[in-house]
């Protein structure tokens, strides 16, 4: 079979391409592969990462939630975990959640640490801020109150009502 | 690329590369076109923000492009393949001085990716962490308190970063020393790759080392580590070049110069034949072996060489027996030029 781009050398590399179920075939020699594989740098290996991380996630191994992890679902975009152990990839910022119990040992495995301690986006972060000061004064009136310092409690009362508007409007 | 930047003999560029995304949307793949419309449009608004506007941002929709356009973008490095293959209703937003690049709806709602000449990674990092800070107090980004930046692939979770340097290393590629650091380099955590990224092949003895894990390490941390380890590698590489010199510099001059001289007088050059003899006449001109010939000229031949922009220079499609044929004539007529002589 002769190279189906030049037409010209023997075809020496042979592949199928599906696209939502359509098969296209290629019979190319190596140079038009290549020339090809420059047009399209990387394509190679575009699922590669998706296809190993699929491998790192055994997900029937049964965790201590007792639910079998094929069960779960994203209730925001609908994956399901089984999805997302073939596929490697999550549908929306709300599968982290979905998640969650079976994410530990494949953060592990990907990066030694399962906790984030990077930057802080400004507004992400400044809620965060907020809703840590927010505890504590809560933390704070509850005190203030068993030691009957009612001026005190006030005043925190008051400070916790503009923090938990600021956090609203945020 | 000028060519220029610290310790630029050895260090073509360095980029930084921040994964974003929008907190109530689904991520690209699986957002529906009207999601992905919504994603266009909010990033385009908050492009619009007068802290962005000394950038001078281009703001370019995927299908307005034709493919050689595209093309022309991948090489540029200022767009991935991805985005430009596969990706519906994506877009890209570049600075002036196409330093700044912020894909719209690749695997991530937004890549902020910035690229600077030679070894600097600290410069890019503090650029890419401005825009996303600018881009962050118009747009709401699905970050967790615990897990940080939340990630289409569970690869990139965390601080979203991806630092890379790319790295010209001739002589330890003769001398056969690249295999045994590339394994070492693998061991701290980092990941070398081809020219273009995953699975693509080193060609012109060109690598690019970036860091591989994004959770539970700092930005600072992790782009100090991939600083360390190119000094590292950037002192083996003179070592080389050095001890090459001392054993066998006529063998050298003789095959730079012999790139050189197929370079400047090749009626017709396949592409990887042209890379692997740029990444000669490179070492040859970082050596001193060629007079007139600047790094900048390189890097312009090794992006011009490409079949994306030799078809724009063509102004047409050209089939690959063409394109081989205006390669060779680009390159004798820079390099000559460059040299001085006649092409």
């Amino acid at each position: 079979m002769m190279c189906q781009e030049c037409g010209q050398r023997p075809a020496t590399l042979h592949f199928t391409k599906i696209v939502n179920g359509d098969k296209t075939e290629f019979h190319l020699c190596e140079r038009c592969a290549r020339e090809k594989g420059e047009l399209i740098p990387g394509m190679s290996n575009t699922f590669s990462i998706h296809n190993l991380l699929s491998g790192l996630m055994n997900f029937d191994v049964p965790t201590h939630t007792g639910h079998p992890a094929q069960a779960l679902r994203c209730n925001v975009c609908g994956l399901t975990y089984t999805q997302f152990s073939k596929t490697g990839r999550f549908g929306c910022p709300a599968c982290y959640e979905a998640f969650d119990a079976h994410l530990e040992p494949l953060f592990r495995r990907l990066h030694g640490a399962t906790a984030h301690t990077g930057k802080v986006p400004a507004r992400a972060g400044g809620v965060m801020r907020l809703a840590r000061e927010l505890e504590r004064l809560k933390a704070e009136l509850k005190q203030a109150v068993a030691r009957e310092e009612f001026e005190r409690a006030a005043q925190l009362r008051d400070r916790i009502r503009q923090l938990e508007a600021q956090i609203d409007h945020a | 690329m000028n060519g220029s930047g610290p310790d630029a003999d050895i260090v073509v560029s360095s980029r930084v590369r921040l994964a974003r995304n929008l907190r109530d949307l689904p991520f690209p793949y699986l957002a529906t076109n009207s999601q992905l419309e919504a994603v266009l449009e909010r990033v385009r608004r908050a492009l619009g923000q007068e802290a962005l506007a000394p950038y001078r941002f281009t703001w370019i929709p995927m299908d307005e492009l034709d493919e050689i356009d595209k093309r022309v973008l991948v090489e540029k490095h200022l767009i991935s393949p991805l985005l430009a293959e596969e990706a519906r209703k994506g877009a890209v937003a570049i600075s002036e001085d196409e330093r700044i690049s912020i894909m719209v709806n690749e695997e991530d709602h937004l890549r902020i990716q910035v690229l600077f000449p030679g070894l600097q990674l600290a410069e890019a990092w503090q650029l890419a962490s401005r825009i996303d800070d600018a881009l962050e107090a118009a747009l709401n980004y699905a970050f967790h308190e615990r897990r940080g930046y939340l990630t289409a692939c569970p690869t990139n979770v965390g601080t979203g970063i991806r630092a890379s340097v790319m790295v010209h290393l001739p002589a330890l590629v003769m001398t056969q020393q690249v295999g045994r650091i590339l394994t070492a380099i693998h061991q701290v955590g980092l990941v070398v790759r081809g020219l273009y990224g995953e699975g693509s092949e080193a060609l012109g003895n060109l690598f690019q080392i970036s860091n591989q894990i994004t959770l539970g390490r700092s930005e600072e941390d992790i782009l100090e580590n991939l600083h360390g380890v190119v000094k590292q590698v950037i002192e083996h590489e003179r070592t080389a070049r050095r001890s090459l010199l001392e054993t066998n510099r006529l063998k050298l001059e003789d095959r730079l110069s012999r790139s050189f001289g197929i370079l400047s007088h090749a009626r017709i050059i396949e592409s990887k034949e042209a890379i692997q003899r740029l990444s000669d006449v490179r070492l040859g001109v970082d050596l001193g072996l060629f007079r007139g010939v600047t790094p900048a000229t390189l890097n312009e031949l090794t992006v011009m060489t490409q079949p994306g922009f030799l078809q724009r220079w063509a102004g047409q499609a050209l089939t690959p027996e063409q394109r081989d044929e205006r390669r060779a004539r680009l390159i004798r007529e820079r390099l000559n030029r460059a040299a001085g002589g006649e092409s």
